[in-house]
């Protein structure tokens, strides 16, 4: 809940000035029934009808300043509400977008996605409600309470004795309900897990015609959701009628005391019926901060989960440079470097590798064998476990992310596409002009299809790319990488939908790049890395063979099976 | 055709009714527990109107010239008492009813979404955003289901108090009713016209979250790349834009529908004061006791209060009512066509495809495959050639039926493929594509996926022949292990081999490779190929690919370029001619 009230605080003056307005909105609603009791006790005695109309019309004043005060006032909780909710959702989004490749793969996508939209959603509601039934319900109480103790004291004991009994149930109640929400939102992420899993592969599940054991995956997760939403609807559902009995109780003990008190001369029967009269108004408050209870118990189990996110520990912070200088002057080092995902399973061992600027690298290998997994190193989603990497003989770990990642330009295996024009999706959000995305395009042999769309640059792309090929993705997003002229340009698998003709072409024009980035190159084919300066060979993990694609030719034997196996070479796609 | 629907949708209150009776429909398809339902609110309101009668003898009983009637005031308080125990334990038992009903409701809602979602063509999620299509399955269900338990019965309780409290007022003394005469039809009329404008708020409000969750969705399935360009702030500004659009969305509703309760509250108060100086006038004309009054009044707040509650609750509807036309909407979305009426099975015998001048387009405007002709006989394999965008892709979305054709036939064992059921002819294709798709369960059940009821064998066979054996037995829990979000933690060319692997355990008669190895290293390749010998044996084959060891073999070779065939024939043939395929395949010597 602190993240909550967190966000609040900026706005702490509108919600002191807004608690004020509401405040004497409400006060209204409980003069109303004082004037009433004085209408009836002091007023009607006297028989002047005059007074009597005077006193209504003070009334219908008193309840069009309660009007105008509560709705001002809940305008304006909804104002702050909506900052609020506007304030955490966009520190959730920059939080997310700042977890490591680990904490992403630990929280899981479906997950994050529910927190930002129904958790944040959840506590919106919650701030809304909280200021302004939350505030309403407690001053009408203790205004009650205060009113009738000012007239009859002994009435009022009858109510406060029952106050610890319902502070009780709500308190046990919530408290109960807190977690029952976790666990609901909880079963949400893995029914919003199976339907992101069938929108994104429909033509697989259609294909092979597996609609009915999609539904019946759909039933399970859904059925528990349902069951765990009942659980705690039940459950929340204990509160109102517990209250209402209470209260309604007390009402009967006020009567009874009220009798006594009567007959001993000690209060008049209008008393009784205005106290009633409070009475009635102190219930319908009770019954409105059930409701909110339901929402607390709902808005907290989501502020927790926000609050998992934004407490998330910085992964890969930056650390000082353990060895400075250590290491060769080369643009890129790896220096006995090993990995494991997880523990146990080691995908890298002692890898060491110099690439120096300017030159290019190519990485070869079996399907798993760690090639991806040297990128996702040197880009630094992950840590190394052990061994050093570092550019410009700076330890990776001690360069600043916003430095770190301007140096980059590059495709990984299964990058995106969004829902924007294709010089967009090119650009970036970078700060390019059109003849940078153009040059870029030309680069990466994307230009020519794209002139072939009727807006051309400004063609919209679909969300993953669904109206464009495989190979045309893969070019606008090597466009992408060579479209901030990087320092190391990195191509992971990126050019596997290319033909080898395009292959070739793009190959080519990185050649004629004045300034030639640094170049790691991950591919399957030979043919790919043939002029790359330097080639790794990567088997389970280990370097097996190291240098020129001649050199490897004659001392790798792997290196050379896998270019015997390509002699057929590719063509077109 | 989603926007026309949306704009039909809303305009008119006839419309917004037939949403209410809709969500009523689901309601009554348990009509014995929401029977039970009305009896159990009808009871407990009448005790709980009940109460404050009795309380106002009880009070006459205390305010007797001659003193407090001791008796009386017992009985009649013993009596309120024992009408809110049996009230309050109704009200647990009607929110355990209704709480039952409400979730059965929303279950089968989101089975039937879901099931609806299954349905539609494949070109609805090409052109929408997964996040957005969440967003009707989780918020909008959420926001409906929210309203159906407490609403729509609240509206009906309150109904119910609304008419009781009337009718024990007008016993009292039917001349203060008239005081309702004004405020009720303010009341009502002021929440109607309130609601017919809120309404359209809550539905952009709906529409905005939808918005924001595709974006969220979009941008964290390519998180790594936006941290790999560093480009975090450009894309936090762009998801603040929607954030702020949902959130103003919001506020716009909620400025509307907050205004609302105070109101009503009003409309009451000004009744309440109404009351006061008219009954106070009658009794100075002694007409009326101060117990009438008391009573009076007391029945005139409980005539408030629900009409207060629901005041409150309309609002709450409204966002129902928008959120189940938007999910309405989407259950009734055209489905695939059905199949033809006398559409037969597609079943073992033959395996010939068939096309016939095929011409097909996407959007109607641009036309992808001009007049395509051509055959593969039973057990042929077939590879498609042509430059990236020619239109490759297109044939196979085709022979899935992802896409339906206009012009033009398609012929599976010379049958037009629209005589067969749509499952049938798919099913007698398996596939494997470049984007391999691996759900969130074991790697087991990811092989088994192929086919129901594979056997043990039939999978660690799979996995053995596409070389996956060794991998998958050195995961944590071999082939038990979890594959998570579309198996981030594997490599492509895993996934691939996994998807392959899959397409084995299938029995299939026709076999469709795009690209299907493309990020399978050339040796693992090479390991499997007796493998894919295997899977491809006696099977109609369609392969996309660049490799040539594929194409080579393949019996017939196909150039698509620029949506026509360019030249058709075996790998010798097509270098005879001396063409484009010639001409790609010389380009890798130079």
């Amino acid at each position: 809940m602190h993240y909550i009230l967190k966000y609040l605080k900026p706005y702490r003056g509108r919600v002191i000035v807004g608690s004020v307005i509401k405040f004497l909105g409400t006060i209204m609603d409980l003069v109303l029934p004082w004037i009433l009791a004085y209408l009836i006790d002091d007023i009607v005695p006297l028989g002047q009808i005059g007074k009597v109309v005077f006193w209504g019309v003070v009334m219908i004043l008193v309840a069009l300043l309660g009007f105008v005060g509560n709705v001002t006032a809940n305008r304006m909780a909804s104002a702050v509400a909506r900052d609020a909710a506007r304030g955490i959702r966009h520190d959730l989004f920059r939080k997310v977008l700042s977890l490591s490749g680990r904490q992403i793969d630990e929280f899981t996508v479906p997950s994050l996605e529910s927190r930002l939209t129904s958790d944040t959603y959840h506590v919106h509601q919650l701030l809304g409600q909280m200021q302004r039934i939350g505030f309403r319900a407690p001053i009408l109480l203790i205004g009650g309470l205060i009113v009738t103790a000012l007239f009859e004291p002994v009435l009022t004991l009858v109510i406060v004795a029952l106050l610890p009994f319902i502070a009780w149930i709500v308190f046990r109640v919530s408290l109960k309900g807190i977690p029952m929400y976790a666990d609901v939102q909880k079963s949400n992420d893995a029914m919003v897990g199976v339907v992101r899993e069938n929108v994104q592969g429909i033509r697989v599940i259609k294909a092979l015609s597996k609609k009915e054991s999609e539904k019946k995956r759909f039933r399970s997760v859904n059925t528990e959701l349902g069951a765990k939403e009942m659980k705690a609807g039940i459950t929340m559902g204990v509160t109102n009628p517990l209250m209402t009995f209470f209260l309604n109780l007390g009402m009967t003990g006020v009567i009874i005391v009220g009798a006594y008190r009567v007959s001993h001369g000690l209060t008049e029967p209008g008393k009784i019926i205005a106290f009633l009269s409070y009475f009635t108004i102190i219930l319908n408050a009770m019954l409105s901060v059930s409701r909110v209870f339901v929402m607390y118990s709902k808005g907290t189990a989501s502020a927790n989960r926000i609050g998992e996110i934004l407490d998330a520990p910085e992964d890969l912070t930056v650390t000082e440079d353990a060895a400075p200088g250590k290491g060769l002057p080369a643009h890129i080092s790896f220096d006995g470097v090993s990995f494991s995902y997880r523990e146990g399973k080691t995908q890298l061992h002692d890898i060491s590798f110099t690439v120096g600027r300017g030159e290019s690298l190519g990485i070869i290998g079996a399907t798993g064998s760690g090639k991806s997994t040297v990128i996702k190193l040197l880009e630094r989603f992950y840590d190394a476990d052990s061994g050093r990497i570092a550019i410009d003989g700076r330890d990776v770990r001690s360069i600043p992310r916003d430095e770190l990642y301007a140096m980059f330009g590059s495709v990984m295996q299964n990058d995106v596409i969004f829902e924007d024009t294709v010089a967009e999706n090119i650009r970036f959000g970078r700060d390019l002009d059109d003849a940078k995305v153009r040059r870029a395009a030309e680069l990466a042999q994307a230009s020519e299809f794209i002139e072939r769309f009727e807006e051309g640059y400004e063609h919209p792309l679909t969300s993953r790319g669904t109206n464009v090929s495989g190979g045309q993705k893969q070019r606008i997003l090597i466009a992408r990488a060579l479209a901030g002229e990087p320092d190391i340009l990195i191509l992971d698998d990126s050019s596997s939908a290319l033909d080898y003709k395009t292959d070739a072409e793009l190959r080519a024009s990185l050649r004629t790049l004045e300034k030639r980035p640094t170049t790691i190159l991950v591919a399957q084919r030979v043919s790919s890395l043939a002029d790359c300066d330097k080639i790794i060979v990567l088997e389970k993990g280990r370097i097996v063979g190291y240098g020129t694609a001649e050199e490897l030719n004659e001392t790798c034997t792997i290196f050379r099976e896998i270019r015997e196996t390509q002699m057929g070479g590719m063509i077109v796609d | 055709m989603t926007e026309k629907k949306k704009n039909e949708g809303g305009s008119g209150n006839h419309i917004k009714l037939s949403v209410v009776l809709r969500l009523g429909s689901y309601l009554f398809r348990h009509p014995l527990p929401m029977i039970l339902a009305v009896v159990i609110m009808v009871v407990s309101n009448v005790l709980a109107l009940a109460a404050p009668e009795l309380s106002g003898h009880a009070i006459d009983a205390l305010s007797l010239d001659g003193g407090v009637n001791f008796e009386k005031v017992f009985y009649y308080c013993a009596l309120m008492a024992a009408c809110y125990v049996v009230s309050a334990i109704l009200s647990y038992l009607l929110t355990y009813v209704m709480i039952r009903v409400s979730k059965k409701v929303t279950i089968e809602m989101r089975n039937e979404l879901f099931d609806h979602l299954l349905e539609l063509p494949v070109s609805y999620f090409d052109g929408h955003q997964t996040g957005d299509i969440i967003s009707h399955v989780s918020y909008d269900i959420d926001t409906i289901n929210a309203s159906l338990s407490n609403d729509l019965l609240q509206i009906f309780a309150s109904a119910i108090m609304v008419i009781g409290s009337l009718v024990m007022m007008l016993k009292i003394k039917p001349v203060l009713v008239l005081v309702f005469a004004v405020t009720v039809p303010i009341s009502v009329a002021f929440t109607r016209y309130k609601s017919v404008y809120v309404r359209p708020l809550f539905k952009k409000r709906s529409a905005k979250l939808g918005i924001l969750n595709g974006y969220a969705e979009e941008i964290l399935s390519g998180q790594k790349t936006v941290r790999s360009f560093h480009k975090e702030d450009v894309f936090l500004s762009r998801f603040d834009e929607r954030n702020r659009d949902a959130v103003d969305a919001y506020y716009e509703a909620d400025y509307q529908a907050c205004a609302i309760g105070p109101s009503v509250n009003f409309i009451n108060n000004l009744s309440l004061a109404l009351i006061s100086m008219f009954g106070t006038i009658l009794y100075i004309f002694d007409k009326i006791t101060p117990g009438n009054i008391s009573t009076f009044i007391l029945y005139s707040r409980k005539f408030a209060g629900p009409i207060n509650e629901a005041a409150n609750i309309i609002a709450e509807l409204q966002s129902a009512c928008a959120a189940a036309e938007r999910v309405f909407a989407l259950i009734d979305m055209e489905p695939e066509k059905p199949d033809a009426p006398d559409a037969g099975i597609l079943s073992g015998n033959g395996g010939d495809v068939g096309f016939r001048n095929v011409t097909f387009s996407y959007d109607g405007e641009k036309v992808i495959l001009h007049d395509i002709t051509f055959d593969a006989p039973e057990g042929s394999v077939v590879a498609i050639v042509g430059p990236t965008g020619s239109g490759k892709t297109t044939v196979i979305n085709l022979l899935m039926r992802f896409y339906d054709i206009e012009t033009g036939n398609i012929l599976l064992s010379d049958k037009p493929i629209t005589s067969y059921t749509r499952d049938s002819s798919r099913a007698a294709f398996s596939m494997v594509l470049q984007d391999a798709w691996l759900f969130a369960g074991t790697v087991y059940d990811n092989i088994a996926y192929g086919k129901d009821n594979a056997s043990e064998e039939e999978v660690y066979g799979a996995a053995r022949a596409v070389g996956l054996e060794d991998f998958i037995l050195s995961l944590p829990d071999g082939y038990e292990t979890v594959i998570s979000d579309n198996g981030s933690n594997l490599s492509k060319g895993q996934k691939q081999l996994i998807t392959i692997a899959r397409a084995m355990v299938s029995d299939a008669k026709y076999l469709i490779l795009d690209e299907a190895t493309s990020n399978v290293d050339s040796r693992t390749e090479l390991s499997i190929q007796t493998a894919m010998r295997a899977l491809m044996k006696g099977k109609t084959c369609f392969v996309i690919a660049h490799r040539l060891s594929t194409i080579q073999s393949a019996d017939k070779i196909i150039v698509i370029r620029g949506g026509r065939i360019e030249e058709s024939g075996t790998h010798d043939e097509l270098l005879r001619m001396d063409g484009f395929y010639a001409s790609l395949y010389l380009s890798q010597f130079r």
